[in-house]
């Protein structure tokens, strides 16, 4: 089974160790991820707060050149470049007028009917009913699952999972073996992009994630976003500070938990990368 | 030849500004077969309708034509002058010269000569029109209650109180619907029970009314003054006739811990019980799904204790068949199911509770006597927060509509806690509050200002359990947008009204429409808003959207006065616009061929068999269609289909509609 692959730029910078743990998980269940070439930035956090066209093109681009490649499905594990790639798809099967545009710009013509999926998507429609049979090493930990802003949303585009209430890892990561807990910020802001610019409300607004998987006792926090991940993990001891004591759960994506749990060492799923140390699990 | 006369209308300058009507009478006494033709200011008026009665009289007109407004305005109002002046009012035909002409166009020669054309078409038709008569039904005088909440017992009521007779109905083993599990009601605070409880014994002790409990509606057969309703009686396991309602059986039945419905879950019922009371009747039934004997085969312990042998097991379903004239839906409505928010963690969280179940916290009836108690430990929450629009107004998630009693019950809600819990705090989260009624808004107010209930206008984004306390998390909307969060101790939910379960069910048994939220529709929002679209069933309550009590209540009485003036007819008087199926003289007898393909399109039953016979032999010719015009409502559904052409709808027939179009086309 070969599927289309969009890494983005994130899978290869700051969150390495995603694309690392998609990649080895992806064989051990027979598929194959090819990267769509020539992909470029899909826009996400900057372009569609400043020009709507080019927050439709740049998607769009990738999308055609993946139709042109032949692939049916893509799979895009980063939140933030899935959600851009299903807004474009959406807004430009909406509107026959501004897809003529589109394509005009693009210099390309595309039927646009691509299935995008995100990693959830992707584990539950090819990897789900298989893993219970691959199981070598259970994943019985106690994890909070946090989903963040953009995994499910928006969901009249998305549709899939309860968008207020999602439960897709909790029943993934039960599936392995954890304890998923209940918890009150599944989905509260991290404080996204605005990492760099105000770190200081990233702090806040991560802490009180952190603080609250760790205060009710989860080993790891389970994330499928490297904005997210990047946040909840690179700004720690901003984090640290602002709650006043040193938090060492660590935040460890979806992918990973998985491939733990299938048996993959630890290295090829690059949990050496995180700035938390994963030694607990 | 005949003689038509063309009546024009100015409609003071609604017409006559942008027509030029002098010059369309001129133009129709010039149509061939009109044999008189003149315009007035108001032919509405008194006057005007002299003019045609007098002209009617003088040209021996046999045909009318008036040039005015809609036919839905004045159409009964021409047709019934002509009839004082001696012609048939079916002959008579409205020429629509305002909303098809004068308010839609510019004052010009075309607009004149628009209005000319119409008017010839209207005289080519009228040529053709037959003199018709209203049709008689004869009607039973008796009407059918469908629902033994409120709504019902007040048009049970009022139905019986003038004199006709009544069924009323209800599933469920009491009636009283939901306002009996209310607490106090807004915006009076007097107490549900008290003003309720009163008019169920009426409806049980009332000569005019026949109450069966544990009863639904199987089958509806019949039309309008003519229904027959097959009622299912479920089978209470009890005999009513030897059963004195003592009680003694309740208190011995080993079933102790079913989640009482009455109670909304809040507390235990029995699974031979009687849901409160206070309930009529007062005698108890078995719930066979919570029985042992009917589970599992043994037990019997209440046939032992009854005193009177008043039990009886295995004892099926009873069928009757009732004559009915009118029939009055009043089931109600429900609240929407707690899934559609899980983010507020009902079901989660024993302290996260419904409206419906604070009603029943607050009720002297209620499990905790009326005290505030959460339903964890048991203790009186300090901190209270009531969250509004829990799926209403929620186009993504929930329903889109206002569910519109919310706003009013959880101001009273929170009054109730603070002059329950003295030095408690109460916070209602709301979008907007919605308090249009008779001293709504003052309730409201007096909530905000007497009893320092905590208005914050922003919504809840989700409710969390931390160290025994729900963290509700929230924003407050006219602080610019700043997060609030609430450590409360309980928390109630203001769920969405929606259509009953089985609402659409019910509606396509009795064949009348519902709208996409599965709420009964009505005839006209405004103009028919108990009627339905099938003549003789109307609507009452919340089974047509969510109502509170006072609205619920007028529309039952409403629904009632068109019963019983159903009712009260020595006969039933309808339009003969209804189709017909052509007879022919022999050997034809008809054009139908009996294809039936009429039955199974038409939406209200209408089509029957009939069989026309050889008079000597008695044998069967041939079997054909007929309508039957107490079912007919005349949509043209079976004219369009009929193969053999067969079929017409009397004053609308191909041949006249084709001498109108024919006329507007051929200049």
């Amino acid at each position: 089974m070969k599927l289309g692959f969009y890494p983005g730029c994130s899978l290869n910078g700051t969150a390495r160790e995603y694309n690392e743990s998609v990649k080895a998980l992806a064989p051990v269940f027979g598929i194959e991820l090819i990267d769509i070439d020539d992909w470029n930035c899909c826009g996400a956090s900057a372009a569609h707060a400043v020009n709507r066209d080019l927050s439709l093109a740049l998607p769009a681009r990738t999308l055609a050149l993946a139709e042109k490649q032949g692939f049916d499905e893509i799979v895009v594990p980063c939140a933030a470049c899935f959600n851009r790639l299903a807004v474009a798809q959406y807004e430009l099967n909406k509107d026959e007028m501004l897809k003529k545009s589109v394509e005009k710009s693009i210099d390309m013509t595309f039927n646009n009917d691509i299935k995008i999926l995100n990693v959830v998507q992707f584990i539950d429609k090819y990897i789900k009913d298989k893993i219970l049979e691959k199981i070598s090493h259970k994943f019985e930990h106690q994890v909070a699952c946090y989903y963040g802003c953009l995994l499910v949303r928006p969901n009249k585009i998305i549709d899939f999972d309860r968008v207020e209430d999602p439960t897709s890892l909790d029943e993934l990561m039960q599936l392995i073996g954890a304890t998923p807990i209940d918890w009150g910020f599944k989905t509260e802001c991290c404080g996204a992009s605005l990492s760099i610019a105000r770190t200081d409300l990233v702090a806040k607004l991560s802490g009180n994630i952190v603080k609250d998987a760790a205060d009710r006792g989860a080993e790891a926090i389970i994330v499928a976003c490297p904005m997210c991940h990047s946040n909840l993990d690179m700004r720690r001891p901003q984090i640290d500070e602002y709650v006043g004591e040193k938090i060492s759960t660590p935040v460890i994506y979806i992918t990973q938990a998985i491939g733990l749990a299938v048996g993959i060492a630890p290295e090829k799923l690059g949990l050496q990368r995180h700035f938390v140390k994963v030694n607990t699990l | 030849m005949s003689k038509i006369g063309v009546f024009i209308c100015h409609c003071g300058e609604n017409i006559s500004a942008t027509v030029d009507c002098e010059r369309v009478a001129k133009s129709a006494s010039e149509m061939e077969g009109v044999a008189f033709a003149t315009d007035y200011k108001y032919m509405c008026s008194d006057p005007g309708q002299s003019l045609i009665k007098n002209a009617i009289r003088e040209y021996h007109l046999d045909g009318v034509v008036v040039g005015s407004c809609s036919p839905r305005m004045h159409e009964p109002t021409f047709r019934r002058a002509c009839s004082e002046a001696g012609l048939n009012p079916y002959l008579c035909e409205i020429a629509n010269l305002r909303e098809h002409v004068s308010w839609v166009h510019e004052k010009s020669e075309a607009t004149t000569l628009k209005a000319i054309d119409i008017v010839k078409g209207v005289v080519e038709k009228v040529r053709r029109n037959k003199p018709l008569n209203a049709i008689e039904v004869p009607i039973t005088k008796k009407a059918l209650v469908i629902g033994g909440g409120i709504a019902g017992i007040q048009a049970s009521l009022d139905i019986a109180n003038c004199g006709q007779k009544v069924i009323l109905i209800e599933k469920g083993p009491s009636i009283g619907g939901h306002m009996s599990q209310l607490s106090e009601t807004f915006p009076t605070l007097d107490c549900s029970q008290c003003i309720l409880t009163p008019r169920m014994v009426e409806v049980a002790q009332h000569p005019n009314i026949t109450l069966y409990t544990y009863a639904e509606l199987e089958k509806l057969d019949g039309f309008i003054g003519n229904f027959k309703a097959t009622i299912r009686l479920k089978a209470k396991s009890v005999d009513y006739n030897k059963c004195t309602g003592c009680g003694l059986c309740t208190t011995k039945c080993p079933q102790k811990k079913i989640p009482s419905e009455f109670n909304e879950g809040l507390g235990t019922r029995t699974a031979i019980f009687t849901p409160f009371p206070q309930a009529v009747p007062n005698k108890p039934a078995i719930d066979k799904e919570h029985c042992n004997y009917y589970q599992k085969g043994k037990c019997k312990v209440c046939q032992k204790f009854c005193p009177t042998g008043a039990i009886e097991y295995d004892k099926p379903d009873e069928f009757i068949t009732e004559d009915i004239g009118a029939v009055i839906v009043t089931t109600g409505f429900n609240v929407l199911k707690t899934d559609f928010f899980p983010e507020y963690g009902y079901g989660k969280y024993k302290d996260v509770i419904t409206g419906l179940q604070f009603e029943r916290l607050a009720s002297a009836s209620g499990p905790t006597l009326g005290e505030i108690r959460r339903p964890s430990d048991g203790q009186i929450p300090k901190k209270i927060v009531f969250i509004s629009c829990c799926g209403s107004r929620d186009p993504a998630k929930g329903i889109p509509y206002c569910s519109k009693i919310c706003c009013m019950y959880t101001a009273k809600h929170a009054m109730l806690y603070q002059h329950k819990v003295h030095d408690g705090e109460s916070t209602i989260f709301y979008m907007d509050v919605r308090a249009g009624g008779k001293n709504y808004e003052e309730f409201v107010r007096r909530a905000v200002e007497e009893d320092h209930v905590n208005y914050v206008r922003g919504r809840v984004a989700r409710v969390y359990e931390k160290n025994g306390k729900l963290i509700v998390k929230g924003v407050d909307t006219l602080l610019g947008a700043k997060p609030v969060e609430i450590e409360a101790d309980m928390v109630v939910l203001a769920t969405a009204g929606v259509a009953n379960k089985g609402a659409e069910e019910l509606a396509q048994k009795m064949h009348i429409s519902y709208d996409p939220y599965h709420f009964f529709a009505e005839a006209h929002p405004k103009l028919k808003p108990v009627e339905t679209n099938t003549a003789g069933i109307f609507l009452a309550g919340a089974c047509q959207a969510p109502k509170d009590i006072p609205e619920t209540v007028a529309s039952a009485s409403g629904a009632a006065v068109k019963a019983v003036s159903l009712l009260s007819q020595p006969t039933l008087v309808r339009e003969p616009i209804v189709a017909v199926v052509n007879r022919c003289a022999p050997p034809m007898f008809s054009t139908c061929v009996g294809c039936f393909m009429c039955e199974t399109i038409c939406p209200y039953n209408a089509i029957e068999h009939e069989e026309i016979k050889d008079r000597r032999t008695g044998k069967v010719i041939k079997t054909v269609a007929k309508i039957n015009p107490g079912l007919c409502q005349g949509c043209g559904t079976c004219v369009s289909f009929c193969r053999s052409k067969s079929i017409d709808i009397q004053g609308y027939t191909n041949e006249e509609m084709f001498a109108e179009v024919t006329a507007l086309l051929n200049k």
